[in-house]
């Protein structure tokens, strides 16, 4: 097999949190690594789990297929197979393949001597899903605070959790990652559509450069962030989204129990005009 | 210059930041959680541990007086003026006029309606508005029992809680005093009323569908009822008010919208629980006591008791209710005291010797209701 160019870097020993030698190899063009192993187990159980819960239900239509947490009178004691507790084991199945792949990926970092910014950004996504899955349960004392395992179930959880508050728009942190994640996609779009028009010219034309690209925003907008800024400031971005996603939601109820309109009261109450 | 705005900015922010963390009211774990829908559609009510005791203790309904000693005489033969109960025995409409004090003017005593020279006496307007309540409490434990208050019933104190005039009792809102400038009008919202829960939404939303005894029964359904429009449809103001009676119900039971609705599908009653139908018949009872017996008492209240728009003061859910889905706990506050469970006006109607209309009435007391938080349904 062909290796890509860059393949000759990425195919060294070495570099290995766990096991030392005895998973570092490539099977095919993948690595496996101590993580990998992990990945598959987690990631073949849990989804073995999934397809014997879905046939324990009532339904195969795929929109129909629920896995809900366990009623919230278990709280957090294991629950009965089919009363939650495949829920509560593909949870664990979930969390232990997000994070071996977030291990796997820090290994093939080390290998290629970069950076952790990848396992870094996804880190945070499982953070976020941490926090809704495990983080906000424990605090508020019952796993059937997670949200369950369906395409259509898990957005009528969301719905009336955001009803648990009356009105989830006036969460302040809600508001946060809202902005973050409209303004991630305007980053990338104004980014995207910078690179793929200086990159695609018009007949007779040349491939402009970044000094011409800079020129084009600052001419537009009266500033230019740069080509190396741009993907530090999509990354924050992006990366805030996720984070304030969390925040917002693990302080609705363990922190936070009343409508979030009413959270507002403190600005009424500024010394100033009280 | 550039470094002025700069220190100016953070230092906003930082107080600001400061304010937002400091000011604000934060719960903390530990929950007490009530799951009142599946498991995993986060149909549940959440409040803090410390929360749900507070309001428990702040919502214990009153010992009932000591019964009556059994008598034949009649309170509308014995008394002069006794319009209401008059047929009452004695000491019955002694027990419940001393009950009555406790509940509504313990501090101010018999004197707050009654004119101590002559008891018989009308002078005071306290003495006629509390005529009419006694006819509305009636009212509500004989016409609204099957559908709204259940064997619990009301006494005054489910309203009064020892006060002349319950805490919770509103007027139309005039709206900001703005006769012109930048912002004359504000269509009725932004004001972050208390009335809608600090929300922006339209903040007398409680005069167009509580007020009025007439009103269209589906004037607060929004939501469509076909899969595609058939007509143009209610505009996005009508389901702000909507919204804004909904949050006021919401704070007025210390629940959330799950209590009634599964909010995937809101208007569907097939997915909502069977508190809905409660709300719903609480509804309409809130404008049949508005209507027909507050609004009657226009005449009645002085002027101080009016609202800025010469408007009566007004129930709502919060009147009663006090922040628990339940009032009083859902303590049967009314069984001890049998001549509030119906109307006393024509004879047999609370003569103990004619059960004809109703079970037989007790003078034993109540047993000792615990106070019970609201059932959970699972």
């Amino acid at each position: 097999m062909a290796m890509l160019s860059f393949e000759r870097k990425y195919r060294i020993r070495g570099g290995t949190l766990v096991g030392g030698d005895l998973f570092d190899f490539w099977v095919g063009p993948f690595y496996v690594g101590f993580f990998g192993v992990t990945t598959l187990f987690f990631s073949v159980l849990g989804t073995a789990l999934i397809i014997y819960g879905a046939a324990l239900g009532p339904t195969w239509n795929i929109w129909q297929i629920n896995i809900a947490p366990p009623d919230l009178k278990y709280g957090l004691a294991l629950a009965p197979l089919q009363e939650g507790g495949l829920w509560q084991i593909i949870t664990f199945c979930a969390v232990g393949a997000f994070s071996s792949w977030a291990l796997r990926e820090v290994e093939i970092c080390r290998k290629l001597g970069i950076g952790y910014h990848v396992p870094f950004a996804f880190a945070v996504a499982i953070f976020a899903y941490v926090t809704l899955v495990v983080i906000r349960p424990l605090l508020m004392g019952a796993w059937g605070h997670g949200f369950p395992y369906g395409i259509l179930s898990h957005l009528d959880w969301v719905s009336n959790t955001g009803y648990q508050y009356l009105h989830f728009h006036y969460n302040p942190a809600h508001m946060l990652a809202v902005t973050f994640f409209f303004t991630t996609t305007l980053a990338l779009s104004l980014h995207g559509s910078l690179i793929l028009s200086s990159t695609n010219p018009g007949k007779g034309e040349v491939v402009k450069t970044p000094e011409h690209e800079d020129t084009f925003f600052r001419d537009t907008i009266g500033y230019s962030i740069g080509t190396l800024g741009i993907h530090r400031l999509g990354l924050f971005l992006a990366l805030s989204a996720g984070f304030w996603s969390a925040v917002c939601i693990v302080i609705s109820g363990p922190f936070w129990t009343r409508g979030w309109p009413e959270w507002w009261g403190w600005w009424l109450n500024l010394p100033v005009w009280r | 210059m550039k470094t002025f705005f700069t220190v100016l900015g953070a230092s906003i922010a930082f107080f600001l930041t400061v304010a937002m963390v400091g000011l604000t009211d934060w719960d903390r774990p530990p929950l007490a959680v009530h799951q009142n829908g599946f498991r995993g559609t986060a149909m549940a009510q959440v409040h803090t541990r410390e929360a749900v005791e507070d309001i428990r203790d702040a919502n214990r309904a009153p010992a009932p007086a000591d019964p009556a000693e059994p008598g034949e005489e009649l309170a509308g033969t014995t008394y002069e003026n006794v319009q209401v109960l008059k047929n009452v025995s004695v000491n019955e409409f002694n027990r419940l006029m001393a009950s009555m004090t406790e509940w509504v003017s313990p501090e101010q005593g018999c004197t707050y309606c009654h004119n101590t020279e002559n008891m018989a006496d009308d002078s005071l307007y306290q003495k006629k508005v509390a005529r009419r309540m006694l006819q509305m409490t009636q009212h509500i434990n004989s016409s609204w029992k099957e559908n709204h208050v259940g064997g619990a019933g009301v006494t005054c104190y489910t309203c009064h809680r020892g006060q002349p005039v319950p805490a919770n009792i509103w007027f139309t809102q005039p709206g900001p005093n703005r006769p012109g400038g930048f912002i004359a009008r504000n269509n009725g919202q932004n004001l972050a009323a208390p009335s809608v829960g600090l929300a922006s939404l339209p903040y007398d939303t409680l005069t167009e569908y509580l007020a009025d005894k007439t009103i269209d029964n589906n004037a607060i359904r929004v939501n469509a009822t076909t899969a595609l429009p058939t007509s143009k449809g209610k505009p996005i103001q009508d389901a702000e008010k909507t919204y804004g009676l909904m949050i006021h119900m919401s704070e007025g039971l210390g629940v959330n919208c799950t209590f009634c609705h599964n909010t995937r599908a809101i208007s569907n009653w097939s997915q909502s629980t069977p508190q809905r139908t409660t709300a719903w018949h609480g509804i309409r009872m809130v404008r049949d006591i508005n209507g027909n017996y507050l609004e009657p008492l226009l005449s009645t209240f002085p002027p101080n008791r009016l609202g800025a728009l010469g408007d009566v003061p007004k129930v709502n859910c919060t009147t009663c209710h006090n922040g628990v889905s339940k009032p009083l706990n859902g303590a049967h506050v009314v069984e001890a005291y049998p001549e509030l469970a119906k109307s006393t006006e024509t004879a047999n109607a609370a003569d103990p010797q004619a059960p004809v209309t109703a079970p037989p009435v007790t003078t034993s007391p109540a047993p000792d209701q615990p106070a019970m938080p609201a059932p959970a349904p699972q």
